[in-house]
């Protein structure tokens, strides 16, 4: 799969407070369903987060370790994500296979995920279940190298070679992003690959690198694991301290890689040629780290911008021009940067650089003359939705915890989080598309074969 | 983001399609006739929308690779815990009202989070498109937001945003919906906008125009992604041309020209009626305070006899071949494989939902099992039966890297031949285990539940439905298995849809001697 645009469980990460819908006068926080949790970190480093919900029959078990392809070396891009798919082909006391078959026999399904940032491995299930998948959990993070071997590895390899291709390879504009991160962070930044990796790079993984990583990495000292949902305390607790006490502690987790300060010095302008019928352009912008001071502003920015049919883009461009076919708008913030994103489709007979002239005079409208109270409650709104829905399911809390968790260093943030955005007003979105949009950005255009002439080549103003 | 596994698309998909436990991995494509909710996810960049069930029969057991706990293990059990029985799952009561207009009503409460989810299920849809203005129903209901009651377009989009609500409007092929989640706290007036749309859209002309230049534009931009090529191919060569299912639900570019707005309000006006709809009501609720506010909403609603929609017959199979359509280039080819299945009214459902979940609706199932976590040759691979109001379509699917297209062609023949040998006990076991216990999941949300009522509202199925689910799989033996699978999976009359770089593909998909192969043109749109 591709990056996500924002990292995607936690996108748009906005508390919502029903009380909060009410339009006017929003007061911080206020109302945002609580998550009461309990937390504890046993002798080996290894922090528990826990949630009783008992109102269906359900349990979550989500693991963050704190690695992901943002920890990666050039070289080896990708590989944080293939080592996710190694961690599912069986450890020490689970054979080839038997892990996908001893839950799917007790009705739990599971995934992981991989970010710049993170990786997690969730199994949601009917509340019995809950040992079986700790279990599992326990015997991979502690035993996972007794077993492993190459033909795991090459297995695996070929199918995230064929996750890429058929997220990246062989769907339409799906170079972009790549190519755009390659742009817009230095060769030496860990962001200026994508999570999925390059070709070259996956084949080039070792079996020596695949221990390495382990054993770097997967320590208990380097992860979370939230359990949401119908269980008794003190059974988790036991389990937890037979399955996972006996794991040793790790060394000392390597600092994150020193990141150089990101500046696009001038503006940029890419072509790619791909197989496609329109072209499609993309203004990319070096934009805040998560929980920065402006991250929520540039949210409500990138909403008011392309997040609804009133939206400034989306109803010049798309409702009442019909000149673009599509128009999208984010901010994707991260732990150790981010950037904020406009993206145009111009229906057949127009072109990219007339769609950049128009987004241009929007971002220049916006800019001199800010906007209204309407816009700013219909994306506050809106956001607030979005989080009510998050907390729907035992997954989407338990993962909402961990993600607070490591990005803020405490669980029940959901609060604080929603007082952010409550906190933004008409004047911060306003200076933060002046601070942020008024600086060089990339531009890639994505044209079909032979049609490099519809670059866009100048920021027309 | 990347993930081990595509999840089946959102349950919301399964809702438009009327196909909530549904024996298939997950919602056909077809499923997403349902209009596109918000500009921002209108780009089409996220084409990847493939899904895989993705799993295996499990075929690797490796006792040798178990060793003696070693020190930093004391203490930790060398096998998996044994697990108590499950906690038998509670379905929530459905309260029913009938308006005197003849509007259904089906509601549950749900009183964990103070919000609320509608659907209203109107038992017609896209089967009902002429022949020559298929994409009818769909844009019938991409319409309704477009003007309805006293606003415009931007105005219930502001309305919308300014609540904090969804609104969506879709159609299936035997279903259209609007759909709505809301605060409870905004009940009232998301209700109103809400019947609004329902019931007095206004169809303007202006609308009509911008959305036929973006389905237009849509149909040119088809031509970039394989797996959307065949799943347009796979179903005109499965149904012919004469039969509904086998036309694209969203129109062809002559159809979509020709659609006007009396098309529009005919279709509206003759199958939009209380005595063809279903009012589902899930969330933090009273059902008697719910029938007070649907019957002053809804109650003018006017009742009108609607037509049945009658179909062609589906042609009968001819021996397996292979239609191959260029795509130069592609990484990978898309595959999808099948026939004719049955209709949701089938008395095989529980034996076919268990037969496919063993097959390729599940992530340790035989298709996935074998094409990707034995072969690699794909992300993933599963198979579905399409159960709609008539027979749907079969279909065993997965985006295969291009140089091994022939390699998984023959395992997936393979599976569809092996399927119709006597299923393992245990596997058999496990598979029936996991369906039965995948039931508490369908009800963990207001919209979760708004979804598996959807079925009930459709197909007729009785309020106690899932009371007795998981009595209709443990009933399933493997005798059933057997039969269903020869019954519904015939290997010589399989239609086989290839997508991919032909020049490189098209010499060894030949020497496969699968079927006859022939060429096909991209589909003119």
């Amino acid at each position: 799969m591709k990056r996500a645009r924002r990292i995607a469980p936690q996108a748009a990460v906005v508390a919502a407070a029903l009380a909060l819908l009410a339009p006017g006068r929003p007061a911080a926080g206020q109302g945002v369903p609580a998550i009461p949790y309990e937390t504890f970190t046993l002798p080996n480093g290894l922090q528990v987060i826990l949630h009783e919900d008992h109102s269906v029959p359900l349990v979550a078990v989500d693991v963050w370790y704190h690695v992901g392809s943002g920890d990666e070396q050039r070289g080896r891009t990708g590989f944080a994500h293939l080592f996710e798919h190694i961690m599912f082909m069986g450890s020490q006391h689970v054979p080839v296979g038997s892990f996908d078959v001893w839950l799917e026999s007790a009705g739990a399904n599971n995934n992981g995920s991989t970010t710049q940032d993170r990786t997690n491995y969730y199994e949601w299930m009917p509340s019995h279940a809950l040992p079986l998948a700790l279990w599992l959990e326990a015997d991979r993070m502690g035993h996972l190298l007794p077993t492993m071997d190459q033909p795991k590895l090459d297995l695996q390899r070929d199918v995230v070679k064929n996750e890429r291709r058929q997220g990246v390879d062989n769907v339409p504009y799906g170079r972009a992003d790549e190519t755009i991160l390659a742009a817009l962070f230095p060769p030496e930044h860990p962001y200026s690959w994508d999570v999925i990796g390059s070709m070259a790079d996956l084949s080039a993984a070792t079996l020596a690198d695949v221990q390495g990583f382990f054993r770097t990495y997967y320590a208990p000292n380097n992860a979370s694991i939230a359990i949401a949902g119908d269980f008794r305390p003190d059974s988790v607790k036991a389990w937890i301290t037979r399955y996972f006490g006996g794991i040793p502690r790790g060394p000392t987790i390597p600092p994150r890689p020193t990141v150089p300060e990101v500046r696009v010095p001038r503006d940029t302008f890419l072509v790619l040629e791909d197989r496609v019928q329109l072209p499609r352009v993309y203004d990319t912008w070096h934009g805040v780290k998560a929980f920065h001071a402006d991250d929520a502003a540039l949210d409500v920015l990138a909403y008011v911008l392309a997040g609804d049919k009133n939206s400034r883009l989306y109803r010049r461009l798309v409702y009442e021009l019909q000149a673009a076919q599509d128009v999208s708008a984010s901010n994707w913030s991260a732990r150790l940067d981010g950037m904020f994103q406009i993206v145009v489709t111009p229906k057949p007979g127009h072109t990219p650089t007339e769609m950049q002239r128009l987004v241009n005079e929007e971002i220049a409208k916006l800019t001199r003359d800010g906007i209204d109270a309407r816009e700013l409650e219909r994306a506050r709104n809106t956001f607030q939705s979005r989080m009510l829905s998050r907390l729907a399911s035992v997954f989407g809390k338990a993962d909402q915890l961990n993600y607070y968790d490591y990005f803020v260093g405490t669980p029940d943030y959901a609060r604080q989080d929603a007082a952010r955005y409550d906190a933004v007003t008409a004047a911060d979105v306003q200076r933060v598309a002046r601070q942020y949009l008024r600086q060089p950005r990339v531009t890639l255009t994505v044209v079909p074969q032979g049609r490099r002439s519809l670059m866009v080549t100048g920021v027309a103003q | 983001m990347s993930a081990r596994v595509l999840l089946p698309a959102l349950v919301a998909l399964a809702a438009a399609a009327g196909c909530a436990h549904s024996p298939q991995a997950a919602p056909p494509p077809d499923a997403s006739g349902a209009r596109t909710a918000t500009p921002t996810t209108s780009t089409g960049r996220d084409s990847a929308a493939a899904r895989d069930g993705a799993a295996t029969r499990d075929t690797v057991a490796a006792p040798s690779l178990r060793r003696a706990a070693v020190a930093d293990t004391v203490g930790f059990p060398t096998r998996p815990p044994e697990l108590p029985e499950p906690k038998p799952l509670t379905v929530p009561p459905v309260v029913e009202r009938t308006l005197p207009n003849g509007l259904r009503l089906l509601v549950v409460e749900h009183h964990e989070l103070p919000v609320a989810d509608l659907v209203l299920v109107v038992r017609t849809g896209a089967e009902a498109d002429p022949a020559d203005r298929t994409g009818l129903a769909t844009l019938t209901a991409s319409l309704f937001d477009e003007g309805a009651g006293g606003r415009d377009a931007l105005a219930i989009a502001d309305q919308e945003a300014y609540l904090g609500v969804d609104l969506s409007t879709g159609s299936g092929w035997d279903l259209s919906s609007v759909s709505l989640h809301a605060p409870t706290a905004r009940l009232d007036s998301a209700l109103a906008l809400f019947a609004d749309v329902a019931l007095r859209p206004t169809f303007p002309a202006k609308e009509l125009e911008r959305l036929r230049a973006e389905r237009l534009t849509q149909l040119v931009q088809l031509r970039d992604r394989g797996p959307a090529i065949a799943d347009r191919v796979f179903p005109a060569a499965v149904f012919g041309d004469e039969h509904p299912y086998g036309r694209p639900l969203t129109g062809t570019e002559a159809t979509t020209r020709a659609i006007t707005g009396a098309d529009v309000r005919g279709f509206y006006e003759r199958y939009y009626r209380p005595n063809n709809a279903v009012l589902i009501v899930v969330g933090d609720v009273q059902p008697d305070d719910v029938a007070r506010r649907v019957g002053a909403l809804f109650g003018d609603w006017e009742r009108r006899d609607v037509p049945a929609v009658t179909a062609a017959a589906a042609p009968s199979a001819g021996p397996t071949r292979i239609i191959l359509v260029d795509k130069p280039g592609a990484a990978q080819s898309s595959v999808r494989i099948g026939g004719i299945g049955v209709a949701r009214s089938t008395r095989d459902y529980f034996p076919l939902l268990v037969m496919n979940t063993v097959l390729g609706g599940s992530f340790t199932s035989r298709l996935n099992q074998n094409l990707r976590e034995t072969h690699g040759y794909t992300y993933g691979a599963g198979s579905s039966f399409s159960m709609r109001r008539m027979p749907g379509p079969f279909t065993a699917r997965g985006e295969i890297v291009a140089a091994k297209t022939d390699s998984a062609l023959i395992e997936f023949m393979r599976e569809l031949r092996a399927i119709r040998d006597t299923v393992p006990q245990d596997e058999l076991q496990k598979t029936k285990r996991y369906l039965q216990l995948q039931l508490p999941g369908d009800f963990e949300t207001t919209g979760d539940i708004a979804n598996q009522l959807v079925p009930i509202a459709l197909y007729d199925l009785p309020l106690d439905y899932y009371d007795h689910y998981s009595a209709g799989i443990a009933a399933v033996t493997q005798a059933d298995v057997q039969r269903v699978a020869r019954q519904y999976i015939d290997p010589s009359h399989l239609a086989i849809v290839v997508v991919g770089d032909r020049a490189s593909v098209e010499p060894t998909l030949r020497a496969t001697g699968i079927g006859e192969l022939v060429r096909q043109p991209l589909p003119k749109e």
